[in-house]
């Protein structure tokens, strides 16, 4: 039995501050983490590995940076990490990423599942999972929150719990398959001190491809290949009164009040 | 892999490459630009330049003939017989796009019951309506509907595909993009079209609120893009009538890879914030059944509806239907009201498209203040019951 897990070192956007002159965003000093939907992919999947055996690998595309996600994920248990970095990968959209992340998947022999985070809080699509589930023609639920059994094997099935606005639907999926998940799955362990410094020490569970051990050209990838792009990038605009109002509390009631009385809000 | 660098003899320093660049990879370092590891070689850098000091060796990509694709198209969701909101939404957006680039507006249903559903398409703006009918489509599943839809696009060629951010939409969009060959843009905030070449221009914002990135998508057709409930507005609706075009699903009983085994709702009413008018937000400084006894109090005397922080929903004082922000509802009332609510990107991102924001917070920095039109510094416990209390009186 073996699962594929996908994880992206993001940016943890709460850290994110922006230039109060230029409007910038200032990248400098933000902390990079593993996507937190990311996380509890990877933790549904030691967990089916503890429930059934077998093997559970990470796939990361990113900057050789990088490394520190998948070495993480080695840390919180996995059996071996593969990271996809070339420079000919950047500014590869959604299209592009899902391409580059099949043609590592097919060389990495064989899965029962893949499962990966729904959403990255960067980049913030949801579109990698589906689009990687239709180039290797997959089954895909998206937004998975409960997997109640997994029978991996030839005529593999597994029956899963998905969220959908107001409840739930209770699924079976052929295998193999493509989940994407929710927060609500799991609460991810931590990483086990030991095996991370294993981990980060040796690297030998670790496997860097780039795009040529891909068998691809750089023009396959990266922005070459991806169908958009971004042309502008501003600040968010705000363009509000932005009134104070003070005195107390009884005062200051009064006066929202009649703000809102004055704009005809009540 | 091509490049992009710096003819240092031309360049004047002033920095308009640094500003355009989208992936912040040109840096300004003694007012000289520097290009950093980062480059993409998306060459928007050398359109800024206005001296030709930035050069590359990266052959300019064609545009391949679109000519062949026109209109606009809209994917018509619906539940228990009603359409959705979110496609009347798209429909009005559609209906401006179309003008624009003088074409029509078409409108994809699906399902098994439709009839009743036609109508309200024409009325809500959609010059016509592709129509599937099917047993096998009653419930959305992702196989048949790509299918469905992947022939429709190939058989009638639309220049533009929107798509609700919804459950059904985000499972569903992405896999149709790849299939049909087309690039997608999520969750979009803004479209329009670019008055010089025609396309459609998708706004979205990215890091977490923090940026608004303008997105498009030169080499494909359709140009797809999602677009969350509660963004764009409906238009008035007009008695119109228009085209039905029936179409078939093809293809024999394909034994479906996911089966749909049970669907429920949960216990009690599940509420749509997006139809509130007017919504109080509690955020972790009200957190105690106090705090939600007051906001739910002053909701109740404003004819409006309590939702929360993520951190509220967390720690289970609301239950998650409630949640405003990215990872949950976005919304737009006439009056939202942030009570304890520090205002984190996250959440701001579901809220800052409100018509009148207000913010009650005892700290005077908290980021929720400078997106408000009023703000009250101050001890929400102190001053809720006293804008209950003069509500009650003046209302
Ligand atoms: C990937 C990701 C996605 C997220 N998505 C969302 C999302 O969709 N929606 C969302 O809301 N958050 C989201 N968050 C969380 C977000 O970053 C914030 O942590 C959260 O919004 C904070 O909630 P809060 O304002 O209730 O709490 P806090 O940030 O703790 O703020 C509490 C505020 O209450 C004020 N206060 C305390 N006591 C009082 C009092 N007596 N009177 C008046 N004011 C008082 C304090 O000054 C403070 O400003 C997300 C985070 C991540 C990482």
């Amino acid at each position: 039995m073996k699962i594929i897990v996908l994880i992206k070192q993001v940016p943890d956007t709460t850290e994110i501050k922006l230039d109060p002159k230029t409007g910038n965003l200032l990248r400098e000093g933000v902390p990079s983490i593993i996507n937190p939907d990311d996380r509890h992919a990877l933790e549904a999947a030691l967990r089916l590995k503890e429930a059934h055996g077998g093997r559970v690998a990470v796939l990361s595309m990113g900057p050789q940076q990088a490394i520190d996600a998948v070495s993480e994920a080695l840390g919180m248990g996995a059996d071996e990490g593969v990271l996809l970095s070339d420079s000919a990968f950047a500014g590869s959209d959604t299209w592009a990423t899902s391409f580059t992340l099949s043609r590592a998947i097919r060389k990495m022999d064989g899965f029962d599942l893949i499962l990966c985070g729904r959403q990255a809080i960067d980049g913030d699509t949801a579109q990698v999972g589906p689009q990687l589930a239709e180039i290797l023609d997959l089954p895909q639920v998206t937004a998975v929150c409960g997997i109640s059994s997994f029978e991996p094997g030839a005529s593999g099935r597994s029956q899963v719990l998905r969220r959908v606005r107001g409840g739930y639907q209770r699924l079976n999926c052929t295998l193999p398959a493509l989940f994407t998940v929710v927060s609500e799955i799991n609460t991810p362990r931590c990483p086990h001190m030991e095996r991370l410094l294993r981990a980060c020490k040796t690297k030998t569970a670790i496997k860097h491809w780039n795009c040529a051990d891909l068998g691809l050209k750089t023009q396959e990838v990266g922005l070459a290949e991806s169908l958009t792009q971004v042309i502008t990038t501003f600040p968010p605009k705000t363009r509000r009164k932005s009134e104070i109002l003070e005195g107390d509390p009884r005062s200051v009631a009064g006066q929202l009040v009649d703000r809102l009385q004055d704009n005809k809000l009540i | 892999m091509p490049s992009v660098w710096i003819d240092y003899d031309r360049c004047d320093g002033c920095g308009l490459c640094a500003k355009k660049c989208p992936y912040d990879a040109v840096e300004m370092r003694d007012g000289i630009p520097h290009i950093l590891e980062q480059c993409t070689c998306c060459a928007l850098c050398l359109e800024a330049c206005k001296r030709g000091a930035l050069q590359t060796d990266l052959t300019a990509r064609t545009v391949p003939d679109f000519s062949a694709w026109k209109g606009v198209w809209v994917f018509a969701e619906h539940q228990q017989n009603a359409l959705q909101a979110i496609s009347l939404e798209l429909l009005g957006k559609a209906r401006e796009l179309a003008e624009q680039r003088s074409e029509t507006v078409s409108a994809l249903l699906l399902g098994d019951q439709g009839d009743p559903l036609v109508q309200p398409l024409f009325t809500a703006g959609a010059h016509r309506v592709y129509q599937v009918q099917d047993p096998r489509l009653r419930h959305y599943t992702t196989d048949a509907y790509t299918k469905s839809l992947a022939r429709l696009v190939e058989k009638y060629k639309p220049e533009i595909l929107l798509i609700g951010a919804t459950d059904i939409g985000r499972d569903l969009a992405p896999r149709l993009a790849r299939r049909v060959g087309a690039g997608l843009t999520a969750d979009c905030t803004e479209l329009s079209i670019d008055p010089e070449e025609g396309i459609l221009l998708q706004t979205r914002p990215a890091f977490g609120g923090n940026v608004m990135a303008t997105i498009v998508n030169r080499f494909s057709r359709p140009q797809m893009a999602t677009v969350r409930p509660g963004v764009m507005e409906k238009r008035a609706p007009e008695p119109l009538q228009g085209e039905l075009v029936a179409e078939q699903l093809e293809g024999g009983d394909q034994d479906s890879r996911v089966e749909i085994l049970e669907s429920w709702t949960e216990e009690g009413e599940r509420i749509d914030l997006s139809k509130a008018r007017v919504i109080v937000a509690a955020g972790r400084g009200a957190a105690s059944s106090e705090g939600l006894e007051l906001l739910e109090q002053l909701a109740r005397s404003l004819g409006g509806e309590l939702a929360g922080t993520r951190a509220m929903i967390e720690e289970q004082w609301l239950p998650d239907d409630r949640q405003i922000g990215q990872t949950g509802q976005t919304v737009r009332p006439e009056l939202y009201i942030g009570c304890g609510v520090s205002g984190a990107v996250q959440h701001r991102a579901g809220m800052a498209a409100s018509r009148y924001i207000i913010a009650v917070n005892k700290d005077p920095r908290a980021p929720l203040l400078s997106v408000a039109d009023w703000s009250i510094v101050g001890d929400l416990f102190q001053v809720v019951p006293e804008l209950i209390s003069i509500l009650s009186r003046r209302i």
